[in-house]
C-alpha cells in the first residue's frame, strides 16, 4: 500500500500522519519532542512501520518549527510552514471553514479564510502567555494532571479574574487568588478565560472571526479552553477529531498533491541509522553565526544556520 | 544603516574630513548597544550606539548625529548617546545636526562651527553625495527585481555587494554612473529575463532603520527574494532625503506624495515614518502590488499608530499587510514561517483572481 506522510515537529510534540490514496488517515502518532527532535522522528517512523509493515512511501512533507531538521532526517519531498499546513488540514475537514484558532506548545495562531483561500493570519509575537506550555506549567504547579484541567474548569461555578496579557502577571494573579482561598476549579476556569481574552486581543487583534470556526492544536483537547472560546465568541467552536495532529495532516495532504515519481524518503531503516548533529561558531566575520551540521553514519548530509550561505547544504527539498 | 554609509562617507570626504566607517552591524554591535543603552529604548538606538562605539574603537574622534523633533523618541537620541559616550569616558566631539525644515538656524550654526571655511565645498559634496544616493537606490531596486530570477542562490547579493563597493570607491559622478552600468550588465548575465508565473510583488514599509539595516531585519529582502517575491522598498535613501532634507520644490508632490496619500486614514504627523507607512500602503494598493510587509522595532510608537490604522486600508483597498515587530532576537524560524505563509497567501489570492 502506498502512503503519503506528513510530519509536524513542534516545540512540544512531534506528530506523524499517514494517508492512504484516498487521503484517509490510516495512521497517526503523537510523541513528545522533549528536546530530542532527531530521535523522536526516528521513533515516529519506527512506530509507523510497526503499525503498517507493508506500506511504501509515495511522498513525505514536513512542517512545524523543526521542519528543516526533520526534512533532512526523514528525506522530505516538501517543506511547508505550519500556517499553510494548518489551513490546508482545516479545509480538508471543513471545506467552508472561515477561521482557524490554533494553540500549540510555544505559539498560537489565527488564520482567516474565505472561499478556500487564506486571506489573513497572525501569530503571537512577543509573549508565550496563552500557549500550551504555560497551561502545562500552571497545571503542574497546581498539582493537576494536564488532562484533567479542562474537566475541572467546566466544574467551576464562580470563575475568578486573572490577568492574561503576560505570563508573569497571570501567574502572580493565580497565586494571589489561591492564597485568598479561591477554589482550584474557579482559578483554572479563570485562567482559561484569561488565555482566551489574551488570544483574541493579542493574536486575533480585531480580525473579524466568522463561523464556522475550527479550534485545533494540542490545547484544543482542553474542554475548558473550548468552552471559554465559545463563551467569548458567542457561538459554537468545532474541534476536529484529528485536532492534535492537524499540522501533520496538512503536510501529508500537501505531499500527496506533489507529482513526484520517486520520493526522497530515506526509507524505514532510517530509524536504525546513527544521526548526530554538531554545531560550531563560524569565525569568518563578526556575525559569528552558529552553524549546525547533521551527520548520518558519520558523513555530513546537511548544514545550515549561516547568514551568508557559505555553509548551507542539503539533501532534501527546498521550501 | 543599509547603504547610507556610502553617501555619508562621500559627503564627509568631499568636505575634507576623514570618515571612519564602523564595521557592519554584527552580534558584537548588539552586545555593545544593549549593554549601554537604556533597556526600554528601541532597537535602532541600541544598534546605532553600538556602531558609534565600534567606530570610536577604530579611531573616530568626532560623532555626527542627526537630531529631530516630533513625537518619535529619535529626536532625543543624539542627546542620550552623547551622555552615554561621556559616561563611558569616550572623549569625542559630538555634533548634532538638526533637520533643516524645522530648525534651519540651529543646523546652519552647527555647520559653521563644524566646517568653518570649508563651507564652500558643500555644493560639490552634496552633488557627489546625491549621485551616490541615486546610484545605491538604483542598484538596490534592480537587485530586488532580479533576485527571484537569479541563476544561482546568492548571485544577486554578491553582485550587489560588489556594486556598492564600486560606488563607494568612485570619486566622480562619471565613475559612479559607470559602476551602476557595470552592475546592470553583469546582472543580466546571471538572471532569467522574465519572471515566472509564481512571482509576487511585495512592498516594504515601516520604520526607516529597520527597513534599511539588513542586519536588524534579519535580511528580510533577501529572504523574500529567495521565496520568489520581487521586493519594492518604499523608504529608500533618496526618498528619505527628498522628504526630510529638501526644500519645497523638490519634495514629493501630487499623486506620489506618501503623506497626502495617507489621507483619510491618518491625517496627522505621528512621528518617525508612521504616516509614510500608511501612505505607501495606499500607494502600493494603487500600483497593484500583491501585498505589503510592515516592519517596526518593538515598542515603536509611530509605527504602532500606523499598525492600528493599516487593517482599515486592507479592508478598503484589498491589500494584505503583514506587520512584523522586530527586536534583538536572532531566532529566524518565526520570521521565515510568517514570510513563507504570507507569500503562500499572496500566491493563492493571485490564482483565485486569475480563475
Amino acid at each position: 500500500m502506498k502512503v503519503n506522510l506528513g510530519l509536524d515537529v513542534g516545540s512540544v510534540s512531534t506528530n506523524l500522519v499517514a494517508l492512504d490514496e484516498n487521503r484517509n488517515v490510516i495512521h497517526s502518532s503523537y510523541l513528545l519532542t522533549a528536546g530530542r527532535p532527531v530521535e523522536v522522528v526516528q521513533e515516529a517512523v519506527a512506530d509507523l512501520q510497526r503499525a503498517l509493515p507493508s506500506c511504501s512511501v509515495q511522498a513525505a512533507g514536513t512542517t512545524g518549527s523543526g521542519r528543516e531538521l526533520a526534512a533532512q532526517v526523514l528525506g522530505a519531498d516538501v517543506i511547508k510552514n505550519e500556517i499553510t499546513a494548518h489551513a490546508v488540514a482545516a479545509m480538508s475537514v471543513q471545506p467552508d471553514v472561515r477561521c482557524v484558532l490554533e494553540i500549540g506548545g510555544q505559539d498560537s495562531k489565527i488564520i482567516i479564510l474565505q472561499n478556500g483561500v487564506v486571506t489573513d493570519f497572525a501569530m503571537n509575537t512577543v509573549c508565550a502567555a496563552g500557549t500550551g506550555s504555560f497551561l502545562d506549567r500552571q497545571a503542574q504547579r497546581l498539582g493537576i494532571d494536564i488532562k484533567d484541567l479542562g474537566r475541572l474548569a467546566l466544574a467551576s461555578r464562580n470563575p475568578v479574574r486573572i490577568a492574561g496579557r503576560c505570563a508573569v502577571f497571570a501567574e502572580s494573579d493565580m497565586i494571589h487568588k489561591q492564597q485568598m482561598g479561591c477554589g482550584v476549579e474557579d482559578i483554572v476556569r479563570g485562567l482559561c478565560e484569561a488565555l482566551v481574552r489574551n488570544y483574541l486581543n493579542n493574536v486575533g487583534k480585531g480580525k473579524a472571526i466568522r463561523q464556522p470556526v475550527l479550534f485545533q492544536g494540542g490545547v484544543a483537547a482542553n474542554e475548558g479552553m473550548r468552552s471559554a472560546f465559545e463563551e467569548a465568541l458567542g457561538y459554537p467552536v468545532i474541534v476536529p477529531e484529528q485536532h492534535k495532529v492537524m499540522g501533520a495532516l496538512g503536510a501529508a495532504i500537501i505531499a500527496s498533491r506533489l507529482e513526484t515519481n520517486e520520493s526522497r524518503f530515506r526509507g524505514f531503516d532510517l530509524s536504525e541509522r546513527r544521526f548526530e548533529s554538531r554545531g560550531f561558531e563560524c569565525s569568518r566575520c563578526p556575525n559569528a553565526c552558529e552553524v549546525v551540521e547533521l551527520l548520518m553514519e558519520g558523513s555530513v548530509v546537511a548544514r545550515w544556520g549561516g547568514r551568508c550561505g557559505r555553509w548551507e547544504r542539503s539533501d532534501a527539498a527546498g521550501a | 544603516m543599509g547603504d547610507f554609509w556610502v553617501v555619508l562617507r562621500a559627503v564627509i570626504d568631499e568636505l575634507g574630513m576623514d570618515c571612519v566607517v564602523p564595521p557592519p552591524s554584527s552580534a558584537k554591535t548588539v552586545s555593545l548597544g544593549t549593554r549601554w543603552a537604556p533597556e526600554t529604548a528601541c532597537y535602532p538606538l541600541k544598534l546605532c550606539l553600538g556602531n558609534m562605539l565600534e567606530a570610536i574603537d577604530k579611531g573616530a574622534d568626532a560623532v555626527l548625529m542627526a537630531g529631530g523633533s516630533g513625537p518619535c523618541r529619535f529626536g532625543y537620541y543624539a542627546q542620550v548617546e552623547r551622555q552615554i559616550l561621556s559616561d563611558l569616558n569616550k572623549h569625542v566631539h559630538f555634533h548634532v545636526l538638526e533637520p533643516p525644515q524645522t530648525h534651519p538656524r540651529e543646523l546652519a550654526s552647527s555647520l559653521v562651527a563644524l566646517l568653518g571655511r570649508r563651507m564652500a565645498r558643500i555644493p560639490r559634496a552634496l552633488t557627489v553625495g546625491w549621485e551616490k544616493a541615486l546610484a545605491c537606490d538604483d542598484v538596490l531596486a534592480k537587485s530586488h527585481l532580479l533576485r527571484p530570477r537569479e541563476d544561482r542562490p546568492g548571485a544577486t547579493t554578491r553582485l550587489h555587494t560588489s556594486a556598492i563597493r564600486a560606488i563607494d570607491e568612485a570619486s566622480t559622478v562619471r565613475e559612479v554612473r559607470r559602476a551602476v552600468k557595470a552592475f546592470t550588465e553583469d546582472a543580466c548575465v546571471h538572471t532569467r529575463p522574465q519572471g515566472g508565473p509564481r512571482e509576487v510583488h511585495i512592498g516594504i514599509v515601516g520604520e526607516i532603520f529597520m527597513i534599511m539595516d539588513q542586519f536588524a531585519n534579519l535580511g528580510i529582502e533577501e529572504k523574500l527574494g529567495r521565496l520568489g517575491a520581487v521586493v519594492h522598498r518604499k523608504i529608500t535613501i533618496t526618498d528619505w532625503i527628498r522628504t526630510h532634507l529638501f526644500p519645497w520644490p523638490w519634495k514629493h508632490t501630487g499623486s506620489d506624495d506618501p503623506r497626502a496619500s495617507a489621507h483619510p486614514y491618518l491625517n496627522h504627523f505621528v512621528g518617525g515614518d508612521g504616516i509614510e507607512s500608511v501612505g505607501y500602503t495606499v500607494l502600493g494598493a494603487r500600483e497593484k502590488l500583491d501585498g505589503m510587509v510592515h516592519l517596526l522595532p518593538f515598542t515603536c510608537m509611530p509605527e504602532i499608530v500606523a499598525k492600528s490604522v493599516l487593517p482599515q486600508v486592507t479592508e478598503d483597498m484589498g491589500i494584505p499587510v503583514l506587520s512584523l515587530s522586530l527586536d534583538e532576537h536572532t531566532g529566524e524560524a518565526g520570521l521565515v514561517t510568517r514570510l513563507e505563509a504570507f507569500v503562500d497567501l499572496l500566491r493563492a489570492r493571485r490564482e483565485v483572481a486569475c480563475r
